[in-house]
Formats: structure tokens, C-alpha cells, sequence
């Protein structure tokens, strides 16, 4: 009944993950899935019960925008794609977090 | 911006709610397809991939529901689904709803209506602009200060003001000002209205502009003005002129006196004093044309005026008191009463001037009304207690009666967070229609309230106007009794074990215990609540009762008091006395008056004289202040209070006979202990002289003398033949044992006769003695309305709990039957249940009722908090009430049949 997170992906985090994967080209739901699982080697299973409300408060907030295509294999699906607000936003995110990753490995390597 | 966005897509969704549904539908679709695709891909089978990846996914709505729940709308969209579930629930038990909106109203109205009047007199500033800057200015502590008060605010007399004016620094403004009545009936009867005295500087230093005309600036308040011009209220324009518009420059008669209306004041303008409201404002110099020979204007002890400032910015009231203390011994120098003895003047020159909290302006209502209201808020906050407790009670029913319901929604998936808010939405719809309802409560009650304590000469004014402080107030009070009766009860009933409740039918015969004892702490402590109100209910009724029982020394039944004004004769000094004894005999002479006597100062009426009385006994001198009261003949007799010793006053008592004094019981036994004082001679000192030695010639009973909660003062009677400034007016008690009424035309054409010039007032005296006891009837009445209501639900819970636990035992009750107990034994039963509850209520009631009285002593009269008699009427009472109330569902609890009780199993 409560909403399953997904695991070990801290909170927020989420949604910069989904930006990242979109910052190349549009791609519609199942693609993000898909290359977020790929791209971490397995270690990040993202479930629909978390990424559809994350679609939902991004493309609320102006930060990517959705748009109904032809898949590959002539579907139609809903595509995903950056809008500049989404873009800024990315950057200023993956910036923070590099900062605030890298010092968390610094302080985790000073403690060994 | 994002929130903005976030905000319209959010209202857009709402409004296409099913293709946002759709779009969610097919985008689920979608990846459910392409994630079966990839599967098959990988190798599986189409029917494999297709299970795996709707297990990978999870269920199709429960992912829909999370995509809902992201986003704002929704909450608001299950708020109004729970909001029209509920209103449908409720439209379907029209009862219960009703009864639940009903005593919230009336506990929400009575709270709102207090909470009004105390906000009009206390809380509210004045209607100026920037009225935090706004300081009074007058004397820390003026006790004993002596000569003539004109008015409820007789704070300053015009020379200190001017003073005042001249040397103050902290102000960019200042400002006097004093409330009067004018007559504005050019002849005959006398129409009075709301006057202020006031200098020039009032509206500049308010900042309160003219809606019509102009409003009076320094240049209207020259002195020696002859016929300066007057600005009207607003209220007065609209009710006395229709609103005309061609107001300014009309006249109106002030005191017969002409004066020109150059302005009107705007509508939320009521003046400075709070719960008054004024009609025509007239500048000081205006005084002494209106006052004539009374006049205060120039009178170094004639204290009739108040003062207001406009702080300068960076002055704080510390600092402006700190200027105003250093400058008062000169100003206090320089305006001495020169026939001032040297003690008076003493004490006067020891004053000094402050500045104090101006913000919400003046008013003398406050000391009467204040510590009365915030109890009876109080009082009117139990009573929502008791009414939420109740509210409480009858949910917990209710949501008992939804348990298998509540059991089945948990059972499919709802969260006890979704259920609570649920339960919470109709607790909040209640709430809110009682609020609604409480609202229109409080505007009838307010205005009840507020009429019933006007009286004719003092009429109050409360703005009915709904200021944010009382919407706010309201609020609050709605939402408080919405979580006390809802949320408890929402908890309880969403804590059910759906297996358990799904398994069990109904009637349990063992139902557990603790869910059905927080329904007996309810109404334990409804019962203890209302103990407490009924026992204030009673103080109250039986303090009234004292008072208006008391033996007051005189009977106020059958007395009329009749004022004549004759200022217009323009008699000189030496005639009045001859003039006044004709009236008196030409009065006494109307048939079916069976006595009537001039008085200066009629009792209770709140005027007072006194002096100091010296009195030499054994070669050694006491002296002590005595209050007076001149009198002619056939006064006593007129009051019905009677004569212990000596003589009354008669016709040979004049100017030029000795003087001669009468005197009271308490006066006897301040200076002669208490010894029959007739024949001992005594002297009353003035300002400066002292008179040669008085004789006593009567000895009267105590009689009260500014109000009938006071102790009886000495008193002395003096002829008032013998008063050596005769003014131009004279009051006129006289007894019938006819109708008051009847008299009245007779007196007028008496009257009229003699000269049409003379104006008349009539108040029957008996109005004057009730309005005395105006606070105290105000504190009975309602008191008891609130313990009534108390009384009422809490017996209404006790029944409702009692019932409750009846229905709930039916099957023990119909076993214990069947074993062979008779209906004695479950009332006993019963019974039993009923008066733990009732005992546990009542001995805590009791200890609250102890607890709180204090608050109540210094409004009651001649009994105390703890009264015994009160307590035991008060216990006896609830007692009988809620034996009643339980005993009727004892009755039916008896009658069970243990065949039909037991079958229902």
C-alpha cells in the first residue's frame, strides 16, 4: 500500500536520473527505464509505480515535456524531451551532486 | 514560475479529467508493450514476457494511483468526494445532523456574540488612522480630588488642558474632549441626544475628515466664541435628517441655543470612546453659552474633560510621561483652585500627568463589563466543550454502527489515513454548517445583548460590522470543536481489525470494554462540566435575588422622579427658592399624588455629594467624610424610609432660620457609636470655611446611596431651603398609588400652565434601580441560559451513553434473564452503570466548581463561590435530571424479553 522506493536511490535523485537519460535525445517511458537499468549495470531497477509520478510532477514543473510519436516498430508512444528550463536544471543538479558526492568520498576515504 | 505552471496544469487536468486519464491509460499501455517486446526479445515466450512484465509493473491502478497522488489536484478533488459523501450521509440521518448543527450553533453563537462585545469595548482600536500612535494623557493617580464632575470622564479640568497644550513636547498633537447630552427640543419635552465637548484639534489630530461639509478646526474653538459652528455623526445625519443633502449650514437647537451644522463626520467615525457612539460635537468655547451660570470652562475644579495625543515619531508613551512629569509641578503651580484649603491644595499640587495606552480610545465600560465578559466567554467556551463532548458521543455511535463498513474499505486497500480524513471531511462539513449558523446566533444575541444593557440616558453602541478579529475568532473556535468531536472518534473508529470485525454480526456479547470507556469519560466530564455551570447559574440567580431583595431603605415602587428645568424663566438667585416651593406645592397638589419632595441627588442615580463633618466629642475633634443629600419635606416619607428619632424638615427651615441636618444609622455610629444623635450638633466644612455648629434634628434609617452593592454610608439630609445657590432646575420624587404613567399628563399641564418655558423628564424610579442592577441580571440571565443548555446535553449525552450500553448487553441481559434475574436486578444493574457515571461527574464538577469559583467572587453579592446551598442545589438537581435520564433506558433494559434477546444471536 505504500509506494515502493526504489532501491538505494536517495530521494530527488530520481529525477535526475531521468533528466540525464533524456539530455541526448527524446525517448518515451519504457526507453528511460530501460537506459537508466542499463546504464547502472542493473544496480538501478527503476518500477513504473515510481517513475510515472515522477513523468507526472517533472512535466508539471515545466521541466521536460511530452509529446505522442511512432516508436521504431510503428507504436505510438509517449516521448519525453527536455525543455531549457529542464536543461538548466540538470546542470545545476549533476553540479551539486558531483560536489556533494565527491565530498562524501573524501570524508568516507579520510575515515579508512 | 514552477509553482505557477505546476498550479495551471493542475486546475487544466481537473477540468479534462477523463483525457488526462486516457493519456495515463495508453502512455501504461504503451510501456506494458514495449516492455513485453523486449522480453520476447531476450527470448520469452509472448505470454511469459507479457506475465513477467505486468508483475515487474505491479498492477495497473495501483501505479495509475500513484501517478494520481503526485500531483496536487487530487487532494482536492478526494476532499470534495469526501465533502459530498459526507453531506449525503448526513442529508440521510436528518435528525442527528440537525441536533448536531443546532447545539453547535448555539455553542459557536454564544462564543462569537461574548467574544464580539468584548472585542467592541477592549480589544478594537479606534476607527483613526495610525491608531497605535494614540496616547491619553492625564493624572497617574487623582484619588480624592474635589469640586465638580460633570461626566463619566472627568479626568481634567480646562485649565489644566490649556496648560496641558502649552507645555507638552511629545505629542505633534493634542486634544480634549467630553461626552454630554444636549437637549435639541427647542421646547416642551426634552429630546436629548450624544454630545462631546471638544477642542479644536480633535479631527486634525484623528485624522478624520468631513464626509459632508467641513469638520471644526482650532479657529471654531476661540475663546468667547458666541455661536460657533457643530459638526454631526454620520448615524445622527442619516436618522435625524433622512440623510438630506443639503445639511451643512442647517441650525439646530443645543440647550435652545442656535448653531449652524458645518460638517459631517464620516460613517465608521463613532468618536473616541468604545461601545458609545456620539450625535453632534461642539467645541469647548461653546460651554459656557450652553452651560450657562454651571459653566465648568473656567472652574480651576470643574473636571469634566479627557485628553488625547498623536505621539511624535521616535516618541515613546516612557518618554512622553517622563516630559509630562517634569512639567506638572508648574502646571498644577499655576492652576490651583484658589479657595482650595491647604490640605486640598496639597494634594493637588502632588498630581502628576502621564501619558497612557490610547489605542483603543476611553471607555468607562470597560471596568463595569470587562472581567464580566471574559468570565461569561468562559462560561459560553464550557458550554462548546460540553456540546463537542456530546457531538463526540453521538459520532462514536455512529462510526460503531459503520464498523463492518470501515472493516470492508481497510479490507480492499484503503489506508486508515484516507478513512480518518474521510470521517474528518463530515466532521469538518458539520462544524462549518454550525458555524454558519452559530454566526447568525451571535448577530441576534449581540444585538439582544446590546440593547438589553442601553438604557434610555446611556445608550450603547457596538460596530455589528464582522471585523477579521471575529471572523478569526470564530474560526478557530469552529476548527477547535471540530477536532475535539471529530478526530477522536474518527481514530477509534478506523482501528478495527477488519478480520475480526467482518467475522463478528453485530451484537457482541462481549464487546470490549476500552472502546466503550472513552464514550463514559465523555460524559463523565459533560457531567462534571455542566455541574460547574449550574452551580454559576446559581451563584448568580441567588446573588440577583439578594440584591434585589435587599432592604435598600427605601421602596423604589410607585416612585416617579420628575426633573424641571427652568433656566429659561432666568429667575435671580433670590426667587428660585420661593419659585421651586410653588412647583412642589402645585405637584403635591395633583390628584393621586400621594406625596412628593425635592431632592438634589436622587439614590442610585450615580450623582454624589460629600464633606468632610467635624464633630467634637469628650473636648477632642473627629472628622471624617460624610455623603449629603439635600432634601426638602416629606422626603423620607415619600421613599418609605423611616424615622427613628426627631423630626422632618418643614416649611419654617429657611435661609434665614438655624441650620438644621439630618441623619443616618451610619453616620450615628461613625461619630455618636451609634447613639441616638438628635439634638448634638455637628459642623461641615467646605472648601475653606467651616460652618458654625448644626443641630441634628432627625435620625433616619440607612438607606443606600450610590448602589446597592455598597455598604451603608453615613449620610446627611440638609434642607434643600437652605441651599445658598439655588440652581435653575429641581427634581421631584413623588409617590401614587396610581399608575406612573397616568400622572405624567397631569404633571405637564400642571407644569405648562405655570410656563411653557419649562423643560420636563420623566424616569420612574424603579427603572433607575433595576438599571443599577443591569451587570448583575446580565450575569444571571445568561449564566443560567448556559447552564441550562449545559444541563441539557449533558443529560442528552448521559441518556445516549446509558442507551448505548443497553443495546450493546442485550444478549448478557437476556442470559442473566434466562438464569433466573428478575427485572429488579438489571435495573439494578443499570442503575448502577448510570451512577458510577453520574457520581465520578459530579464529584469532579464539584472540584472544578471550587476550583474556578474565584474568578466569580468579586461579581457576586452577599454570598460566596463556595456557598453550600448553591452546591447542594446545584448536585441535587443534576442528580434528579440525569436519574431521569437513565432510568428510561434501565426501564427498556428491564423489559427485555430473553427469548427475543437471545435469538437475535
Amino acid at each position: 500500500m505504500t509506494a515502493d522506493k526504489p532501491s538505494g536511490l536517495v530521494q530527488g535523485t530520481l529525477d535526475m536520473l531521468i533528466l540525464k537519460t533524456l539530455q541526448l535525445e527524446p525517448m518515451h517511458g519504457y526507453g528511460i527505464a530501460l537506459r537508466i537499468e542499463q546504464i547502472s549495470k542493473g544496480v538501478f531497477q527503476v518500477n513504473p509505480g515510481s517513475l510515472f509520478p515522477a513523468f507526472r510532477r517533472l512535466e508539471r514543473d515545466g521541466l521536460m515535456k511530452g509529446e505522442w510519436r511512432e516508436t521504431e516498430n510503428n507504436r505510438r508512444a509517449k516521448y519525453y524531451a527536455l525543455t531549457s528550463d529542464g536543461r538548466r536544471k540538470l546542470t545545476s543538479e549533476a553540479q551539486e551532486w558531483r560536489r556533494q558526492s565527491g565530498a562524501i568520498a573524501r570524508i568516507l576515504e579520510a575515515e579508512s | 514560475m514552477a509553482v505557477f505552471r505546476n498550479f495551471l496544469s493542475g486546475v487544466r487536468s481537473m477540468f479534462r479529467k477523463e483525457s488526462v486519464e486516457r493519456e495515463m491509460d495508453q502512455e501504461l499501455h504503451a510501456y506494458l508493450q514495449s516492455a513485453t517486446q523486449e522480453k520476447m526479445r531476450r527470448g520469452m515466450r509472448h505470454d511469459q514476457a507479457r506475465r513477467a512484465a505486468q508483475i515487474e509493473m505491479g498492477g495497473f491502478e495501483n501505479v495509475k494511483q500513484q501517478v494520481r497522488e503526485a500531483s496536487w489536484e487530487t487532494s482536492v478533488e478526494t476532499l470534495w468526494k469526501d465533502l459530498c459523501f459526507g453531506s449525503r450521509l448526513l442529508a440521510s440521518t436528518p435528525m442527528f445532523t440537525a441536533a448536531a448543527v443546532l447545539s453547535l450553533a448555539l455553542g459557536i453563537g454564544a462564543n462569537t456574540a461574548i467574544f464580539q462585545l468584548l472585542d467592541a469595548i477592549r480589544l478594537r482600536a479606534l476607527p483613526v488612522k495610525n491608531s497605535s500612535e494614540m496616547a491619553v494623557v492625564e493624572i497617574a493617580d487623582r484619588d480624592g480630588a474635589t469640586g465638580h464632575f460633570a461626566n463619566r470622564y472627568s479626568n481634567l479640568t480646562n485649565p489644566i488642558w490649556e496648560q496641558i497644550r502649552a507645555q507638552q513636547q511629545g505629542f505633534s498633537s493634542v486634544f480634549a474632549w467630553g461626552p454630554t447630552t444636549f437637549n435639541i427640543s427647542p421646547g416642551g419635552e426634552v429630546h436629548n441626544v450624544q454630545g462631546l465637548w471638544v477642542s479644536g484639534e480633535i479631527f486634525n489630530v484623528l485624522g478624520v475628515e468631513a464626509e459632508r461639509g467641513r469638520v471644526l478646526t482650532p479657529s471654531d474653538d476661540q475663546k468667547s466664541c458666541a455661536s460657533p459652528g457643530l459638526v454631526i455623526s454620520h448615524s445622527f445625519w442619516q436618522q435625524q435628517y433622512a440623510g438630506t443633502e443639503s445639511i451643512v449650514g442647517q441650525t439646530i437647537s443645543l440647550e435652545k441655543h442656535s448653531f449652524a451644522i458645518v460638517g459631517v463626520t464620516p460613517p465608521n467615525f463613532y468618536g473616541v470612546e468604545a461601545g458609545r457612539e456620539f450625535d453632534v460635537a461642539v467645541p469647548l468655547c461653546a460651554e459656557p453659552v450652553i452651560r450657562g451660570e454651571d459653566s465648568l470652562l473656567n472652574r480651576r475644579d470643574g473636571w469634566w474633560l479627557t485628553v488625547l495625543g498623536r505621539l511624535k515619531p521616535g516618541w515613546t508613551r516612557e518618554k512622553a510621561t517622563a516630559q509630562l512629569r517634569a512639567v506638572s509641578p508648574g502646571i498644577f503651580e499655576a492652576v490651583v483652585p484658589t479657595d482650595f484649603d491647604d490640605s486640598s491644595a496639597k494634594h493637588f499640587l502632588g498630581y502628576k500627568l502621564g501619558a497612557f495606552p490610547g489605542q483603543t480610545g476611553v471607555s468607562d465600560l470597560r471596568d463595569t463589563y470587562e472581567s464580566p465578559l471574559w468570565l461569561l466567554l468562559g462560561l459560553a467556551g464550557l458550554v462548546l466543550l460540553i456540546a463537542a463532548a456530546n457531538l463526540a458521543n453521538l459520532m462514536l455511535a455512529r462510526a460503531s454502527a459503520r464498523e463492518r463498513e470501515m472493516a470492508v474499505r481497510i479490507a480492499l486497500g484503503a489506508t486508515r489515513g484516507r478513512l480518518i480524513r474521510q470521517l474528518l471531511a463530515e466532521s469538518l462539513l458539520l462544524a462549518a454548517v454550525g458555524a454558519l449558523g452559530g454566526m447568525a446566533v451571535a448577530r441576534g444575541l449581540t444585538q439582544f445583548l446590546v440593547s438589553w444593557l442601553s438604557t434610555k440616558q446611556d445608550p450603547l453602541f457596538v460596530d455589528l460590522a464582522t471585523d477579521w478579529r471575529m471572523l478569526a475568532f470564530t474560526t478557530v473556535v469552529t476548527l477547535l470543536a471540530c477536532v475535539l468531536f471529530g478526530l477522536a472518534p474518527a481514530l477509534r473508529a478506523t482501528k478495527v481489525a477488519p478480520g475480526a470485525a467482518l467475522k463478528s454480526s453485530g451484537h457482541n456479547a462481549t464487546n470490549p470494554r476500552s472502546r466503550f470507556g472513552f464514550r463514559r469519560a465523555l460524559v463523565v466530564s459533560q457531567i462534571a462540566l455542566s455541574l460547574t455551570l449550574v452551580v454559576g447559574a446559581i451563584l448568580f440567580a441567588r446573588s440577583l435575588w439578594r440584591l434585589a431583595n435587599l432592604d435598600a431603605g427605601f421602596t423604589q415602587q410607585g416612585v416617579l422622579e420628575t426633573d424641571l428645568d427652568f433656566t429659561e424663566l432666568k429667575l435671580p438667585a433670590e426667587r428660585r427658592h420661593e419659585f421651586k416651593r410653588t412647583m412642589l406645592d402645585q405637584i403635591r397638589g395633583i390628584p393621586g399624588v400621594d406625596s412628593a419632595a425635592a431632592a438634589a441627588i436622587v439614590p442610585l442615580s450615580g450623582d454624589g455629594m460629600n464633606r468632610q463633618v467635624l464633630v467634637e466629642r469628650s473636648g477632642q475633634v473627629v472628622q471624617s467624610k460624610a455623603d449629603l443629600n439635600q432634601v426638602s419635606s416629606a422626603y423620607f416619607e415619600t421613599l418609605r424610609t423611616p424615622f427613628l428619632a426627631g423630626r422632618d424638615f418643614h416649611s419654617l427651615d429657611t435661609l434665614a432660620s438655624p441650620k438644621v441636618v439630618i441623619v443616618n444609622q451610619a453616620f450615628a455610629r461613625k461619630f455618636f457609636d451609634g447613639q441616638n444623635p438628635v439634638g448634638k450638633t455637628i459642623r461641615i466644612k467646605g472648601y475653606k470655611d467651616v460652618t458654625p455648629p448644626v443641630e441634628i434634628i432627625g435620625y433616619v434609617k440607612d438607606a443606600k446611596y450610590n448602589n446597592l452593592r455598597e455598604d451603608f454610608r453615613p449620610t446627611m439630609y440638609t434642607p434643600i431651603a437652605q441651599d445658598e445657590h439655588p440652581d435653575t432646575g429641581e427634581t421631584i420624587l413623588l409617590r401614587s398609588s396610581d399608575s406612573l404613567f397616568r400622572l405624567i399628563p397631569l404633571i405637564k399641564e400642571g407644569v405648562e400652565k405655570t410656563s411653557p418655558a419649562i423643560d420636563l423628564t420623566f424616569t420612574p424610579f424603579h427603572t433607575l434601580v433595576e438599571q443599577s442592577m443591569l451587570r448583575d441580571r446580565l450575569m444571571a440571565r445568561l449564566s443560567g441560559f448556559f447552564g441550562l443548555l449545559a444541563a441539557l446535553l449533558a443529560t442528552i449525552g448521559l441518556y445516549g451513553v446509558i442507551s448505548y450500553m443497553v443495546s450493546q448487553r442485550r444478549n448478557e441481559i437476556g442470559i442473566r434473564m434466562a438464569l433466573g434475574a428478575d427485572r429488579g436486578i438489571i435495573l439494578k444493574l443499570v442503575m448502577q452503570e448510570a451512577a458510577w457515571l453520574v457520581g465520578l461527574g459530579l464529584l469532579a464538577g464539584t472540584v472544578l466548581a471550587l476550583a474556578g469559583g474565584e474568578t466569580a467572587s468579586a461579581l457576586l453579592f452577599g454570598l460566596k463561590p463556595w456557598d453550600a446551598a448553591t452546591f447542594a442545589m446545584a448536585l441535587s438537581g443534576l442528580t434528579l435530571v440525569s436519574g431521569a435520564a437513565s432510568l428510561l433506558p434501565a426501564l427498556r433494559a428491564a423489559r427485555v424479553d430473553p427469548m427475543v434477546a437471545l435469538r437475535d444471536e
